[in-house]
């Protein structure tokens, strides 16, 4: 994708040609979005419009938060050039303390849900400790890591299900966003809220483009930025329309939205999301670049603990209850989702918004094939070949680059 | 003698790029047959259509070997009849033993039932051709010097018996010893009737062994040279690029009285495995501002570990000795403070230790001193791509702009965007190892230029490389490096590569 001619900055003859051509050239970035377009308009179309009825959507999402969650911190370890199995397991263990935290020994939720997270933490740094110190492979570390576990939170519920919470904790996962504006039956709030971040986001894309077209390095045609803004624009400000008619915006949505944003601008912004990146493209030349490769393992673990820490309050809630089988198998999916955003099992490449749309890929044939009453045998293997086929897609892409 | 090998009018493209244009390559049978030409000349791209890595019908044009049109359809159907390439990076499996790799792919074996009596003595009978006799076929590869693992690949590929024998830059990380034996190796082939086609960048190689050169520029062959009268290298230079270097290295200024820059004293290393050993052993040494210093030595002397013990205690266990930088004490125990004390390491092996290879040049220049470009968190991107194209400017980085990536450029290119990395980090002292390895005359001239410049704003560059002509033409001042030690000092003016070698070879008398 890189011996192209064409020199930065400079306009084609042709527009319709530029626009097709570069389209071609970053297909590794905008195939998965396609796909995620073309997966919910078919479903859309199979399930006869079922699927983005509002209270499906605000259903969708809420199902696929923790998976998310968990997304955004696996793409982090996997960027790094790692892998974290115990991710499902953590996440039902920490459910499992939420609960007995709370139900049995009546701690108060908000500092049991620090604890919580901070357990995650201490979990992540726990195998990130032998992973970054003592350079044993990750997928063994978390390997046991997944064993130790799913085994601690079949003792810690002593193999039965802890519950229900308490109604305010509950509202972590299930509640909705409060509307002061009190029109009847819409959630105004939700929809100025969509409008602001999809507006944010277009001003972000035309600072951006005003940035490299002053240094001379855009190559994006402007019908294709145009086109692109203004339908992600227009996507954002319609899904918050159809979830401001059912009951608003999920608090999960916000969080899960400010997670996104902030990891986002980690990974592309700042000094320690490049030097992860370098790390996991090559460890001896970023060691030889000054960069302490095995701090930023450790904290990438760590995060990772942190997150799927998260991910186990927010199951525990939606589910009302922690049970020993939380979280089983967990890990697969948000690995699967992570490489189907295009993360490179080798390290170094990979996006949080890729990630994040891998995972609602996932989601959305989750939801979609159980409205069409396909069985749970069939699902597995059909997101088994959509996991398979994206990856082939993207080491195809890379080849031909 | 009849030709073996005829390449007529070998065109082979690559989307936007005609990498070979109508070549037309002769080799005669049993002569050492020259290939030269610049990085990106095209002729790794000839020699995979030599050997069927791209396979008959990807290319037009013929290739008529043996008197007979021969259509390859990959490596198996070439090594069938006797044409054999060996690449530049090697491709031995290390944790398997010498043996095992001869026979990789070719197993001695009845019924998938592998004889080892049989595969180790005749390991053993290859090894003696080509003088590693003394190696036990059983060794593992990772146990063997590079030189040696080079051998092994000969070995090889004469377990296929080989008629025409490709050598793909065989000596560019071998030193001079191990070089000089492969050459009379490829002499005592050429004795008995195997043809080899050469591939360097080393001229002084290429007139010393090669009966006839094809020099190939721009992916055309412009001129095919006979060296029975002789040749000269400026003669093969001119035929590379295309007009004549007349100086192959810039021109020096003197600092010989300029303030030290850098001093180390009594610097030892141990093996980071075998902790009784020094590989550095008690060296002291000084660089001056705007000084170029050469560290000569052959391949082991412990320079490349001298260097990556001094940046940040990278290499080795047990390090004891003071550094000076500035006349000040230099506390250099991880690589951030030795970047910050103003020290830099330019590796000599960019694609394993220098380059984030899958980013790019963006990414990659700033990567030492991200600082530079941040508010400490944030990184400024438009910064950034005016900082990474000021260093594509200035080091003349061929690519098609600052978002290409470093995978995709040639190894002089890698090794200038290496180079950028450092000169961005703006360090004081730095030390380029083996600056040069692998890349071609015109962008080696370039980074002799910015070496020279550097001295010139008052840097102190120390230079590691096995190429003592480069030592020679680069550098004001040189250490002599053997066994751990530093065992000469002499200015360049009144070095020789006579005077290198004596002091290297009277070293190691007095050592036994």
């Amino acid at each position: 994708m890189t011996d192209t001619a064409t020199g930065p900055g400079m306009g084609g003859d042709s527009h319709k040609a530029d626009v097709m051509g570069y389209l071609k050239k970053h297909m590794r970035e905008y195939g998965i979005l396609i796909a995620l377009v073309v997966i919910m308009a078919f479903f859309q179309i199979a399930t006869g419009g079922i699927l983005l009825k509002p209270v499906n959507l605000t259903n969708l999402i809420l199902q696929n938060s923790y998976i998310v969650i968990m997304a955004i911190g696996m793409l982090l370890v996997i960027v790094a050039g790692h892998i974290d199995l115990s991710v499902g397991s953590v996440m039902g263990f920490v459910g499992a303390v939420a609960a007995v935290m709370i139900v049995n020994w009546g701690i108060p939720w908000p500092i049991a849900g620090l604890l919580c997270l901070g357990v995650g933490a201490v979990i992540g740094m726990a195998q990130g400790f032998w992973v970054a110190y003592y350079r044993i492979p990750s997928f063994i570390v978390t390997l046991a890591g997944m064993l130790v576990f799913k085994g601690l939170t079949l003792a810690l519920l002593e193999g039965q299900s802890v519950g229900p919470f308490p109604p305010a904790f509950r509202l972590i996962a299930s509640g909705f966003i409060a509307d002061p504006f009190g029109v009847d039956g819409f959630n105004m709030l939700s929809l100025l809220i969509g409008i602001a971040v999809a507006s944010g986001l277009l001003f972000m894309a035309v600072r951006t483009r005003r940035q490299h077209e002053a240094a001379g390095v855009e190559d994006e045609p402007f019908a294709f930025f145009a086109a692109k803004n203004g339908l992600i624009f227009a996507a954002l400000v319609w899904m918050a329309f159809l979830m401001a008619d059912f009951r608003g915006l999920p608090n999960v949505f916000i969080v899960m939205a400010l997670l996104i944003g902030i990891y986002s601008f980690i990974t592309s912004k700042t000094t320690i999301g490049r030097r992860i990146y370098a790390i996991g493209g090559n460890e001896k030349a970023a060691a030889l670049s000054g960069i302490n490769s095995q701090r930023l393992t450790f904290l990438t673990f760590a995060n990772m603990g942190l997150l799927a820490g998260l991910a186990g309050i927010v199951f525990a809630a939606r589910l009302n209850t922690a049970t020993p089988k939380a979280g089983l198998g967990f890990e697969l999916d948000v690995i699967a989702a992570v490489f189907i955003g295009g993360a490179s099992m080798s390290g170094g490449v990979g996006t949080v918004v890729g990630a994040v749309i891998g995972a609602f890929i996932m989601g959305v044939m989750n939801n979609g094939m159980s409205i069409l009453g396909i069985g749970i045998d069939w699902q597995q293997c059909i997101k088994g070949l959509v996991l398979l086929a994206a990856v082939i897609f993207d080491v195809m892409n890379k080849k031909k680059g | 003698m009849a030709n073996i090998l005829e390449m007529r009018g070998i065109t082979k493209e690559f989307p936007g790029v005609k990498a070979l244009d109508q070549v037309t390559f002769e080799v005669e049978e049993g002569e050492i047959h020259a290939l030269c030409g610049e990085n990106g000349a095209g002729k790794s791209t000839l020699m995979k259509v030599l050997s069927g890595v791209y396979p008959h019908g990807s290319y037009s044009g013929d290739i008529v070997y043996d008197g007979k049109v021969q259509s390859f359809g990959s490596i198996r159907d070439s090594e069938e009849i006797g044409i054999i390439i060996i690449h530049q990076e090697l491709a031995l499996i290390p944790l398997l033993s010498i043996a095992e790799n001869i026979f990789l792919g070719n197993e001695r074996a009845t019924r998938g039932i592998i004889d080892w009596h049989e595969t180790n003595r005749r390991a053993g009978e290859l090894l003696e051709r080509v003088g590693l006799g003394r190696e036990h076929p059983e060794t593992l590869v990772d146990d063997l010097g590079l030189g040696k693992q080079q051998l092994v690949e000969i070995a090889k590929a004469l377990s296929k018996n080989v008629r025409l024998l490709i050598l793909d830059e065989p000596t560019s990380s071998l030193n001079e010893q191990d070089s000089e034996k492969l050459l009379e190796l490829m002499l005592e082939f050429k004795a008995k009737g195997i043809t080899s086609i050469l591939i360097s960048h080393k001229l002084n190689e290429v007139s010393k062994v090669a009966d006839s050169i094809t020099v190939l520029r721009d992916g055309a062959a412009v001129a095919r040279i006979d060296c029975k009268g002789g040749v000269s290298e400026d003669e093969i230079i001119r035929d590379m690029v295309g007009r004549s270097l007349d100086d192959r290295y810039p021109p020096k200024t003197d600092h010989s009285l300029a303030e030290t820059a850098m001093e180390v004293r009594n610097w030892t290393v141990h093996h980071p495995l075998h902790a009784d050993r020094k590989v550095v052993d008690n060296v002291s040494f000084h660089v001056r501002k705007g000084e170029v210093l050469g560290i000569a030595g052959l391949m082991g002397a412990g320079r490349t570990e001298l260097a990556m013990s001094l940046f940040g205690h990278s290499w080795g266990r047990g390090i004891s000795g003071e550094v000076e930088i500035d006349g000040r004490p230099a506390e250099m125990k991880t690589v951030r403070q030795a970047i910050n004390a103003g020290l830099a390491y330019a590796t000599e092996d960019r694609k394993g230790y220098g380059l984030v290879l899958d980013d790019t040049i963006r990414r990659n220049v700033p990567l030492a001193k991200l600082e530079k470009i941040s508010n400490g968190l944030v990184v400024d991107s438009h910064r950034e791509a005016e900082v990474a194209e000021t260093y594509r400017k200035r080091l003349n980085i061929k690519s098609s702009s600052i978002e290409q990536e470093t995978v995709n450029l040639s190894g002089g290119n890698q090794q200038k965007v290496v180079l950028s990395k450092w000169l961005f980090a703006d360090p004081d002292v730095l030390i380029l190892d083996e600056p040069t390895r692998g890349i071609d005359v015109g962008a080696k001239y370039e980074i002799y230029c910015v070496i020279r410049e550097l001295a010139a704003a008052g840097k102190a560059v120390i230079v590691i490389s096995s190429e003592m002509p480069e030592l020679l033409g680069v550098t004001d001042r040189l250490y002599v490096m053997n066994e751990g030690r530093f065992v000469g000092e002499m200015p360049t003016a009144e070095a020789s590569q006579e005077r290198i070698m004596a002091t290297i070879i009277k070293s190691a008398g007095d050592r036994t």
